[in-house]
Order: C-alpha cells, then structure tokens, then sequence
C-alpha cells in the first residue's frame, strides 16, 4: 500500500492514544448465531479480497460482504437493503455482514453504487429493486461458474443456502470455492427478480444489524473517530446566522495548555488544542466581535407578525378547483381559524463534528453524512481537489433527521486542518449544535372551510405563510412559480373529495436557515390540515372518522388505514370526564399513516398522552420490525415537537442553546405505541422514517378537543392554556 | 497525578482537574462507547458507573475522582453478556444507537438496586434522553433484563 492509498482501516487501528491506553479501533465482535454483522467501522475504500464485484465479497468460508451504499442513521435501511440483496442472493443469513460503500469508489467505477443519499423516506424506496437485483445477478453468476466447473448446463444447477447444487447428480459446490470464477463472468442477460408473493427474506421481522455494536460501545459514530497525529477543534460561529467574524483577540487563548492556535474563520472562530476539552474551555475566553448588520435587531415577534401578515395579502396558487370565493361565503356554515408554529431545532444527540485531514493531493473526510456522495463533491468544491481525491468515510451518524444533509461541519474542519496541515477533528458544543442548526420552518395558515346544509364539505381554502426550504438549500430552482412542494406538502395534494378548494402558498425567508426536518413540510401541514378537518367534522355533527370516510372513496388505501385505525383504537367507545381521542391521518413520501391519540386532561391542564395507535400503509414492507420502531420513535419526535418543540430569536440570534431550555420526551411522557400495518400492496412502496412524524400533533390535538372543547392553534403545547371547567357533558 | 481505575485498569492522569471524566474516557484511554451529549449532565448520553452509582460523566470532574473505580460501557461485561446487553439485543432497542452506551449503564445501575421494578420506577429512574424515541422498546429491554437476570 502506498502511502496515497491509506486505508480507512489503517488510520483507525493505528490510532494508539497519547497516555497509552488501549485503543479501540476495530473490535472483532462475536457474530450472533442467526443474524447478520456489521463491521464496527463500516467503511473500507479498498477493495476486499474475493470481491464479486463492487457490491459483494466471498470468503473462502462463505462468508458473505455486502456493501450498504446510503447512511444508517437509526432508520434501519442498512438492515433493510442487504435483506433484500441475500432476498436474491440464496445465502446464508447469518453469514452476511456489511459495510458501507465507498463514495469514492463510486467516483471512480462511474457511478456503480448511484445514490448514496438517505434523505425523503428515499433509501428503502428507491433502491430495494436494485438491490434485489445486485443478488439475482450474484447468484446467477455464481451458479454459471459452478456449470463450468462441472460442464453441465446452467439450467441444471440450483442456489440455495450459500450452495449451488447440480440437481440431476447432487454435486455441490460453495459460494466460497466459487466467487474467483463468478467474479470474471459477466451475463448476457440480467435475471429476472423474485416478485412479492415469492419473497421468503423480505417481508420477515428482522433483528438490526447494527444492534450487537450499539450496545457494548463498539459501533464507531464520526464523533469516535480518531486519527493519527490529529488535532482537536471547537468553535463558535456567528450567534446571528449570516454575520462575520469582525476582530478576535486571540491572546485570551494562546496561553492556555495544549492550545496550538486560534484561527479565524469568515463567520466563525475556532480554537485548535491537544484535548478537545482544552480547545473548549480556550474557547470560552474569545470575546469575537461579529458584524450582524439589519439581521441584529430581529426577533421572534417580528417574524411571527410578518408571517401572520402575509395571510391578509394573496400568494401564489397551490391548487385551485371549482370557485372557493362564491361557495364558501354563500355556504350554510362557515368557519375560519388561524394555526401557527414555530422553529424547531433537530438536536441529534450526537452533535455535528467531522474529523478531516487535508494534504496537497489528498483529502479524508470522516463523518457521519446522510449524503456522502453529495458530501464529497462539496468537500471537492471546496478544496480545489478533484473527486477522485476526496475520501469521506461516512460513520454511523448518531440522528440524522434531515440535519446531517448540510456539510458546515465537514467544510470547517477542512479549513482548520489545512490551517494547521494536521489531521483535526472538530466536534461542535451541544449549544453550538442547537443555534447554527438549519431549522424547521415556523408557518401560519389562515384556513375557511363552507359546510352546506347536510353538514358536507362544499369549500376550503388554505393560505400558508412559510420559509423556503428549497432556497436555504441552494436548489431554488425547484420553486415553480412562488411555489415549492414542502411549503404546501399534504395541502394541495390532499385527498378530500371536497369540490372547491384553494391552497395559496406565501414564501418567506428571515436570516435563520431552514431545512428538512423529519416528516419536512407535513411536520406542519399535517398538524393544520387534519386539525382544521378536526374542527369542519364537529362543525358538521358528525364522527371524524365517518366525516374523513365520506371524503376518501376514491382512496381505499386511506380508508384501509382509517377502518385499521378504528378497529383498534377502541374508536367510538366513551371515555371517562377529562380524557378524549383525537386522530389524524396523512400522506407523504409515498406512504399513508394515521394516528388516533388518546390523552388525560386535568382541569388544571395538565397534559399526559397517554396511547398512540399506528396504521401505516406502506405498500409493502420489507422489514416490518423496523417499520414498527420507526413508527413509535416518530410518536416521540413528534410528541416532544407538540410538547416543547420551539426555537425563539432574540436580536437575532437564538436563544435555546441545550436540553435545559429545548426540551425533550423522556420515559416518564412516551406513551404507550402500537403499530398496525395496513398494508395494500400493488405499487406502491413507501417510505417510513419520516412519516409517522406527521400526525401525532394533530392527533393529539383532537383529543384535547375531545377531552376539554379546546382547539389548539398553535405549538408548542407546553405554552397553552389547557385548563377547562369539567362539565358532565364533556 | 490523579489515579483512576477503569475497566479494571490502573490509569494516572497529570491533567487539569477540573478535565471531566467524560474526556479522559474518551480522549485519553480511547474508550469512545461513552458518549458526549450535552455536557451539562441533562442528557445522560455519557452515564458510566462511578464507584458503584450511575454518575454522568461530562459533570464529573477528574479533580473530585482521585482514587474513584469506574465502569465504562466497554467494561460492562467482556462479550455483550450483561443482562440489559442481552435484552436490548433480544428486544432490538437502539436506533441511532448514540444514546444506548448511557441508557445502558443507567438501566444496570437501577436494576442492581431495584431487581423488580415498576413501570413507575422506571420512569422515575431512567431520565436519560433518547431522541430516536425508543422508549417504547426501552421500558421493555429493562423488564426483559430484570427477568434476564433472576433465570
């Protein structure tokens, strides 16, 4: 190996620490009878010897490599996927391990591993097919060697369980005596894949992979990373996201034990240091001067006026059919409501770091990224290199939610790397985590709905005021005409057969990045679609499960998931004085998910939910396991959003910076969640990470209307008044 | 110098004192299964064992350990054979898994003192953040370890 190509794995098992400890780098984990591995470092950019090719590897004992090319943040794709390859591939499950594909083999084999993103609910989606067909193709290869080797006809020989079998004389070869032959063929023509019916892997519940690492210390998130010789960083960047750094005295800094140097950065100061502790503590006593310009007189009650403001004026059309201006003012019954919510914070529980080391002709990147490929390309961008001259070594990322789609972390650590030509690693505080996020969007709507006289849906009309997230990312060209799909997800596609309708879309940014956040723009439009819904079915007299059933006949999928909902939510049944149900249901990235919440409500307004039930409609499901933890996690990410979930602005900087003040879910609040699959199947293949996200705010707002005769309009509910008179009638 | 044994290993350290022991885990001895959170004690992401009790490590300051045995996730057990290993296993607890080293310990501190616990204990006790939201599977791992461990 020449000194150009260092492997990944001989950066980390040299890495020995600097008071002689033992360093753990690659622990060889005993394997688990029954499942499946994962390396402890998942990321090799070398090839591995008996490689099938880019995707698969052999060993003589039949131990089967199968490369895991997007990011494994919690959501279980990386489980997921290989399910599908070893689906095709006829091996032994318990013989297949995993590692992450290499974004810059991917530079230089054109593309074999295609998108290495997880982002949208997309991993599982988007390339289950593909991935059945990496295994059929594997194993049709391996089979046409073994009918070489015994010069028989393809057709005679069968794969099954690591073997391939010449069926007429029982001959039998392994995959591990086969895969030097099987690697040189290349076929004619690409097998066929299994269709769902013929699936005996895909479609069971299947253990994590990467369980056995996350519970014994060894699983290596990019905050774990260590590198020879390598530096420790950390840094504040401007409290006002688009300011720069005017004047810092380093002096503060520069005596301090282990400190190597302060580097300003343009919007941003970092302090380099032998400990990251040391680099922390040296931080700390910088006093930067920042230039903030206008953006340093804003604040949250500015913002919140400008959006509401935006309702009064017309936007850009979203959708619009049949003619909501005369039915709704000439409709039997009319309502109106304003909803509201603010910023949120994604607070993964690791925050960003990134560990870079930058060289003439060469740059490493370790990082956990829910997009390598796109990382690499940046970091390129970024250093003048070429492609094929970034290595990013993706980790396991400790919570992703959309946060870790950005690269501030990754570009910063270059910068300081090059600034002291020695490996660093940059590891941002918890409160520098929480006020240079990118953030979900805060949003007002303004809804009028007409009812005619049966109490039947004739009119709604919608108007949103939200931030682009499209221009925050850089991709405004995706906005069509004032438009952009997040700002009105789950609003103009709604499927309510009701004849008018009008969604108007207002975008508007402030100086505070936005991002996807879990769920994106149904993390908002679900809560005011379904609760405005909510409030027409009450307005109309009837059950809002039977109000939603009459507007959804021409969807069975919604009406699978409602009728699923009901059936095991107790739905209908009375509850006693202070406590309700409440449901909701959405669509997005291709799947339907409803909720039905049930909550106890003191006169006091003290809140507790106290049972979630899921149905998820998916189409199909590869791992039904994870599709239940995804669904409850969401309850939880969803909950503490509902709950706590606010970042505020002062003079334009933000003001929550930990746990203490952006709080969380804990134990004692998780309710009680029961998943539900109702699965339809056909077509569709729909995403999981992010959709349960969507209609637990909703959900739990309705009961609250249900327990109290209260309806929230805006988040988070820890700033509500919930308290109520308890009457007999409630 | 300030000594510390863990994991069962004798370790002297001429850092800062007020260092906490959340880095010299990680930074100094290399056992990185400890995690860093939020580092004001709010999150429980760094929990190990300090003389016997649960303690977060990114408040504790090594200056205050002289002498102290400490349990990292590492030392839990040699092969992932502690009781609440084997029930995060069985009931496929973690996600992201970021958090589960602290939960962990947290949760094998609590059941040494409370060998029967109630949902209400639990919830009581175990106050460490997961934002996955695995609670749910969480609060069945801790009773599947306490039943782990009468067998």
């Amino acid at each position: 190996m020449d000194g150009n190509r260092l492997s990944r794995r001989q950066f980390l098992v040299t890495g020995v620490t600097v008071s002689g400890g033992l360093a753990v780098g690659i622990s060889a984990l005993p394997r688990l009878a029954g499942a499946a591995t994962v390396s402890a470092t998942p990321w090799d950019d070398d090839a591995a010897a008996n490689e099938l090719d880019a995707w698969i590897a052999i060993e003589p004992d039949d131990s089967v490599l199968v490369r895991y090319q997007r990011a494994e943040m919690g959501q279980g794709s990386m489980t997921a996927l290989i399910m599908c390859v070893a689906e095709e591939l006829q091996c032994d499950w318990s013989k297949v391990r995993t590692e992450y594909a290499s974004p810059n083999r991917n530079i230089r084999e054109h593309n074999v591993y295609g998108n290495q993103g997880s982002g949208g609910s997309r991993t599982v989606r988007e390339s289950h097919f593909l991935m059945q067909r990496i295994g059929a193709n594997a194993r049709e290869r391996l089979i046409q060697a073994a009918a070489a080797r015994w010069q028989v006809p393809t057709g005679e020989c069968a794969a099954a369980n690591s073997v391939v079998t010449h069926q007429p004389s029982g001959k039998q070869l392994r995959f591990g005596e086969l895969v030097g032959d099987a690697a040189k063929l290349k076929l004619n023509q690409e097998p066929a894949i299994k269709e769902p019916p013929q699936y005996t892997l895909i479609g069971q519940p299947t253990k994590r992979v990467d369980v056995p690492l996350k519970v014994n210390g060894t699983a290596i998130f990019g905050i774990d990373v260590r590198v020879p010789g390598m530096l420790y960083a950390a840094i504040q960047a401007c409290p006002v996201p688009g300011g720069k750094l005017r004047a810092v005295d380093k002096a503060p800094a520069l005596g301090a034990r282990g400190v190597v140097k302060v580097v300003p950065l343009p919007n941003a100061v970092a302090v380099i240091a032998d400990r990251y502790w040391r680099a922390k503590q040296a931080l700390a006593k910088l006093q930067p001067e920042w230039d903030v310009g206008n953006a340093g007189q804003t604040d949250s009650a500015q913002f919140n006026q400008q959006y509401r403001g935006l309702l009064d004026r017309p936007g850009a059309v979203a959708r619009n059919q049949g003619d909501v201006d005369r039915v709704i003012p000439g409709a039997a019954k009319r309502l109106e409501a304003e909803y509201e919510v603010p910023l949120l914070a994604h607070a993964t529980m690791e925050p960003l770091n990134a560990t870079a080391s930058w060289r003439p002709d060469r740059l490493d990147l370790w990082v956990g990224t829910q997009a390598a490929d796109r990382t690499l390309h940046d970091m390129a961008r970024l250093t003048g290199l070429k492609p094929e001259q970034v290595y990013v070594h993706n980790a396991f990322l400790g919570g992703g939610f959309g946060r870790r789609h950005g690269v501030d972390e990754g570009m910063q650590a270059a910068l300081l790397s090059k600034a002291v030509g020695k490996p660093v690693k940059l590891i941002w505080s918890r409160e520098e985590d929480m006020r240079q996020d990118r953030y979900r969007p805060q949003a007002a709507i303004r809804f009028a709905a007409g009812l005619d006289g049966d109490g039947k849906p004739i009119g709604l009309s919608a108007r949103v005021a939200v931030a682009s997230i499209f221009r925050d990312m850089g991709r405004a060209e995706l906005i069509k005409h004032g438009v952009e799909p997040p700002a009105v997800e789950g609003l103009a596609n709604n499927p309510y057969a009701i004849a008018n309708q009008r969604v108007e879309c207002h975008l508007y940014n402030t100086h505070i990045p936005v991002w996807p956040w879990r769920s994106v723009g149904s993390s908002q439009n679900a809560f005011f679609i379904e609760s405005f819904i909510d409030e027409m079915a009450h307005a109309a007299g009837s059950d809002p499960v039977t109000f939603r059933r009459a507007l959804l006949g021409h969807r069975p999928d919604w009406i699978k998931v409602l009728d699923t909902l009901a059936a095991n939510s107790n739905w209908g049944a009375p509850m006693p004085a202070g406590k309700g149900r409440g449901l909701a249901i959405h669509e997005c990235f291709g799947s339907v998910v409803g909720a039905v919440a049930e909550v106890d409500v003191s006169p006091q307004g003290r809140l507790k939910v106290e049972r979630v039930v899921y149905a998820t409609d998916c189409g199909h499901a590869v791992n039904p396991l994870t599709i239940e933890e995804q669904m409850e996690g969401a309850t939880v990410f969803g909950l503490t959003a509902a709950l706590y979930g606010k970042i505020t602005v002062k003079n334009g900087a933000v003001e929550q910076g930990n746990f203490d003040s952006y709080q969380m879910v804990r134990l004692v609040e998780a309710p009680r969640t029961e998943v539900h699959l109702a699965l339809t199947g056909g077509k569709k293949w729909g995403g999981v990470g992010e959709p349960g996200t969507a209609p637990i705010a909703p959900a739990v707002a309705n009961a609250i209307f249900a327990a109290t005769g209260k309806r929230i309009r805006r988040l988070p509910l820890v700033d509500q008044d919930l308290s109520y008179q308890r009457t007999a009638s409630l | 110098m300030i000594s510390l044994t863990v994991n069962g290993k004798s370790y002297q350290f001429d850092l800062e004192p007020e260092t906490p022991l959340l880095w010299v885990l990680r930074d100094e001895i290399g056992l990185t299964g400890t995690k860093y959170g939020c580092g004001i004690a709010e999150c429980g992401a760094c929990t190990v064992e300090i003389d016997g009790r649960a303690m977060r490590s990114c408040s504790a300051p090594i200056g205050a350990l002289d002498g102290a045995h400490v349990v990292t996730i590492e030392g839990l057990s040699p092969d992932a054979s502690h009781p609440v290993q084997k029930a995060w296993i069985e009931e496929d607890v973690p996600q992201c898994g970021y958090c589960q080293s602290g939960q962990i310990m947290a949760v094998a501190a609590f059941l040494k003192n409370n060998p029967n616990p109630t949902d209400d204990e639990i919830n009581a006790n175990i106050t460490n953040i997961c934002r996955c939201g695995t609670y749910e599977r969480l609060r069945r791992g801790i009773h599947r370890a306490a039943a782990l461990m009468k067998a």
